[in-house]
This record gives C-alpha cells, sequence and structure tokens, in this order.
C-alpha cells in the first residue's frame, strides 16, 4: 500500500480508538493539522508508528490528557485582528445596547485571552454590567488559565498596541495588575464571564445568544463538522442575533450562508435574517 | 555545483516557495514573467508582518499574467494561480489538494512558517513537488527542503551569492544536498519558457 494511505487509515484507526475510549472525537477534523499533532506526540513520546499508539494509550493514563492537549491548539491572543474588535464597537455594539440584557457565547475561548477583550469594549462602551459572556472550550486545562486570568507580561506589551490598534479608549494598564512576570486581568472584567467546558462536537446548543463569537475554531474542522457545527450556531441565535467567525473563515458552501447577512465581511461578523 | 539544470516542468504537479527578506523584489521579478499558461500551481511562503499583505497583492497581480491570492481555507489547489499563506496562519495542504489553516505556535519563530508547508506538501505531492528556497536572513525551510528531497521532489535554491539575503537558501544547502542551485535570472527563464524545450 502507498505510504500516505496507509497513513491515512492508520490516522482515521486512532481517531476512532480516541473516540472509544474518551468520547472525544476527533473523526471530523481537517486531518493535515491532525497528522501534524500526531506526529508532535509521536516525537514526544518516540513512538515510531502511529499504530503503536492505540495500546499506549491503554496502558498509560496520562497520555489521554497528552493527546487532548496536542489536539486543542489553544494559541491565542489579545485583540487578535484590532479591526474585528473595532468593527464590533462601531457596527455591532449600538445593535446590542437596545436589549435590556445581552448573551454572548464565546465559543472555543481557549485560555480566555479574546473573552477578556471582548469584555473590555463592552465596559468602554458601557454595556458590560447588563451582559453574560458565556465562555467555553473542551480543554479543562485551557479553562482553567481562563478563569485565573493570569498571563505573561513579554506579551502585554503586543496586547497592548493591539487594544489600541482596537480603538481602545483608556490605558490598557487600568485592566491589570502586574506582579512579578505576570499580568493579573481586573476582577471587574471577570465578574459577568462564565468559562464553562462544552464540546463543539458532541454537546447540544445554548439558548438565546444574542451574539456569538467562535474565532479560529472552524478552519480545525472538515465540511461536514464545520457544518453542523454551524447549525448549532444558527439554533443558538436569537432572531436578529450576530455571528462572528474567524477572518480566515467563512459561511461561504455552508448549509446556513443563506440565513445570515453579512455586516462586516471582511472582519467576517454575520447576522442571522 | 550541481547542475542537473534540465527538469520538465510537466513532470510535476506543483511548486511550493519560500522566502523571507528580501523577496518582495525576487518575487516581483520571478512572477511577472510567468506565462498565463504556466501549468502548475506555485505556493508561497513569505515571512511577512501579521497585519500587512494587501499592498504586495496589489503589487503582484499587477505586473503578473497569473492570478495572486491568499490561500482560502477548503480551497481547491489550481494551477494560473499563485498562493500566498495569509500572515499569522500556518498553511497545511490535505490530502485531496485543499488548503488548511492553523494557528498553532510558530515554527522557526515563524507563522506562516515555511517548513510546515514544505513537509505537508511533500507528504501530498511527494515526487511531484518542486521546492524552491530564494531569499531571506532565517533558516526556516532547509528541514523542509530535506523532507522534500526525501520524498523524492526536486530542490531549487537560489545561488547565495545572487540572493539579497543569502543566509536562508545557504541553510537550505548546507542541510541538504540541492538538486539545482542557480540565479534568479536563470530560474526566471526556466519558469517562463517553459514550454520552449
Ligand atoms: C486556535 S484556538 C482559538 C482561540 C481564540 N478563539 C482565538 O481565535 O484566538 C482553538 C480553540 O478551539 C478549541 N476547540 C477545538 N475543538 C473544540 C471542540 N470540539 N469543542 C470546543 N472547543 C474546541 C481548542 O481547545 C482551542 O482552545
Amino acid at each position: 500500500m502507498e505510504k500516505t494511505k496507509k497513513e491515512g487509515t492508520e490516522v482515521d484507526i486512532f481517531l476512532e480508538a480516541i473516540f472509544q475510549k474518551y468520547g472525544y472525537d476527533f473523526r471530523n477534523y481537517a486531518k493535515a493539522s491532525i497528522k501534524r499533532r500526531i506526529q508532535n506526540l509521536q516525537k514526544k513520546f518516540a513512538i515510531k508508528k502511529i499504530s503503536e499508539m492505540i495500546p499506549r494509550m491503554h496502558q498509560d493514563r496520562s497520555f489521554s490528557n497528552s493527546i487532548l492537549a496536542e489536539f486543542s491548539i489553544t494559541v491565542t491572543e489579545m485583540f487578535r485582528d484590532p479591526e474585528f474588535y473595532r468593527s464590533i464597537r462601531e457596527n455591532i455594539v449600538p445593535y446590542l445596547d437596545t436589549y435590556p440584557f445581552i448573551k454572548i457565547w464565546h465559543a472555543g475561548c481557549a485560555t480566555g485571552e479574546e473573552a477578556y477583550s471582548l469584555a473590555i469594549i463592552l465596559k468602554e462602551e458601557n454595556l458590560y454590567h447588563k451582559t453574560t459572556i458565556f465562555a467555553t472550550d473542551f480543554n479543562n486545562v485551557a479553562l482553567r488559565k481562563a478563569r485565573n486570568g493570569i498571563y505573561s507580561l513579554d506579551e502585554i506589551k503586543e496586547f497592548t498596541q493591539s487594544y489600541q490598534k482596537a480603538g481602545g479608549k483608556h490605558s490598557f494598564s487600568d485592566y491589570y495588575h502586574a506582579k512579578y512576570k505576570s499580568a493579573i486581568i481586573d476582577n471587574s472584567l471577570k465578574k459577568n464571564i462564565t468559562f464553562a467546558n462544552h464540546n463543539l462536537v458532541t454537546d447540544s446548543d445554548f439558548g438565546e445568544m444574542h451574539l456569538i463569537l467562535c474565532r479560529n475554531v472552524l478552519i480545525y474542522f472538515n465540511k461536514i463538522l464545520r457544518d453542523r457545527v454551524l447549525n448549532l450556531f444558527d439554533s443558538s441565535l436569537i432572531h436578529k442575533g450576530f455571528l462572528a467567525i474567524g477572518s480566515k473563515e467563512s459561511l461561504n458552501f455552508s448549509s446556513i450562508e443563506k440565513k445570515f447577512n453579512p455586516v462586516d465581511k471582511k472582519n467576517k461578523i454575520y447576522r442571522k435574517k | 555545483m550541481k547542475t542537473k539544470n534540465n527538469f520538465n516542468i510537466s513532470d510535476f504537479k506543483a511548486i511550493v516557495i519560500g522566502v523571507s527578506a528580501g523577496g518582495f523584489e525576487a518575487l516581483t521579478k520571478l512572477f511577472s514573467t510567468l506565462p498565463k499558461d504556466f501549468p502548475l500551481p506555485i505556493i508561497v511562503v513569505q515571512h511577512i508582518h501579521k497585519y500587512q499583505s494587501g499592498y504586495l497583492f496589489e503589487h503582484l497581480n499587477k505586473h503578473c499574467a497569473l492570478k495572486v491570492k491568499e490561500a482560502d481555507e477548503k480551497e481547491t489547489i489550481k494551477p494560473g494561480n499563485i498562493y500566498f499563506a495569509p500572515p499569522n496562519y500556518h498553511l497545511l495542504i490535505e490530502e485531496d489538494k485543499t488548503f488548511s489553516l492553523s494557528v498553532d505556535e510558530k515554527v522557526n519563530y515563524s507563522r506562516p512558517s515555511i517548513d510546515v508547508l514544505f513537509k505537508c506538501a511533500a507528504e501530498v505531492y511527494k515526487n511531484q513537488l518542486i521546492g524552491i528556497i530564494l531569499t531571506g536572513a532565517n533558516d526556516d525551510g532547509a528541514e523542509g527542503m530535506r523532507i522534500i528531497k526525501e520524498n523524492g521532489g526536486l530542490t531549487i535554491a537560489q545561488d547565495p551569492r545572487d540572493a539579497e539575503f543569502p543566509v536562508m537558501p545557504q541553510s537550505a544547502i548546507d542541510k541538504v544536498e540541492i538538486g539545482i542551485i542557480l540565479t534568479l535570472e536563470n530560474l526566471t527563464f526556466h519558469f517562463s519558457g517553459w514550454h520552449r524545450k
């Protein structure tokens, strides 16, 4: 058998085994990225063949954590794509403000940087007090970090620049306390954010959201899974609710495409018809 | 220097190019001479600041007969196009020859990383891939070239003496026995007249 084809089936068998054993379903993730993650695991654990991963999984209990950590790519930053946040501020906030209370679902929040970025925008626009942000991810380690809201001071310089580009109205240092080499997010920002575990593949919808953000998560899914998750978002939004996806993601050729109008095409913000 | 200088473009299915500092001029020179019927898709990783790229496309599209665009996720790779990795994302290739994007850790301090694209491309296109390293001031891409070679693909490096920044092609040359080392002008000549032979 050709090497790639054989690897292909081995990958599928491994993903099936993970699903059977842990209930984590990576079977419809985009394969190229999954393959890289498996190769990383092989390197880390000095495992030569993919087929050797399965017995390893059954022997070594901590191995499952490593798999999840490896497959869940939690790289994120505050105010990633500052223009996007500027657009939220200018184009979405005026609509949100018309509601007596606002419910936001932030899916795939990783270690929380984006959720806090959004909280800052809402605070500066005087909306935060009537907002609840449900920030979810399927990675508990990332969620713990998100709840703690402690980030490295090294990153703060870049975050500060992005905050300014996003139209920040104050000094970014108002939102954290520096301690040793860390920046601790101010408690007032944490108040209305609930971090919770939710798996987009296997868990059900969240009701009645005014805005859903899910950025840089759909790129890891194949078309089938992307479609399924987009439908989950569609059914979790109120009539005229907003959906924001990553700047390199799109609703094109998805089954919900026709149900949404673009509000800001470049920044990938859509509104349910 | 090895000069198995004659290769037939039609033996291949895709070209990947890695380029960093000095890339703007080098790519303009190379791409502006490619004819409209150039038969292979070209996929480029250029190290670039994460919020800049618009100008590059505008500029290249003005000077180039082929379509120059950012690679979209899940887009099918087709001849007639020159695709660029979007800034701040790694560019991957699926078995079915569509693109995927990822925002995982930087590789060689870079995202997009040349090594990441080259490795993926080599696994998909095998010996039907041409890998090219041009001017640059770091060593991203050297490992990728090794993997392209290992999979039977053709490796080409710009002659470091000809490169505005020699480090990148030199690192590839130091790591792999490169198939063809040539000047940008020679490469341009090869590609623009691909059906001359
Ligand atoms: C690259 S991060 C994106 C973080 C952030 N949204 C951003 O754009 O900066 C992708 C996140 O998606 C999460 N994720 C992947 N698959 C998931 C799933 N099935 N359910 C919930 N979260 C998932 C990962 O754990 C990871 O934290």
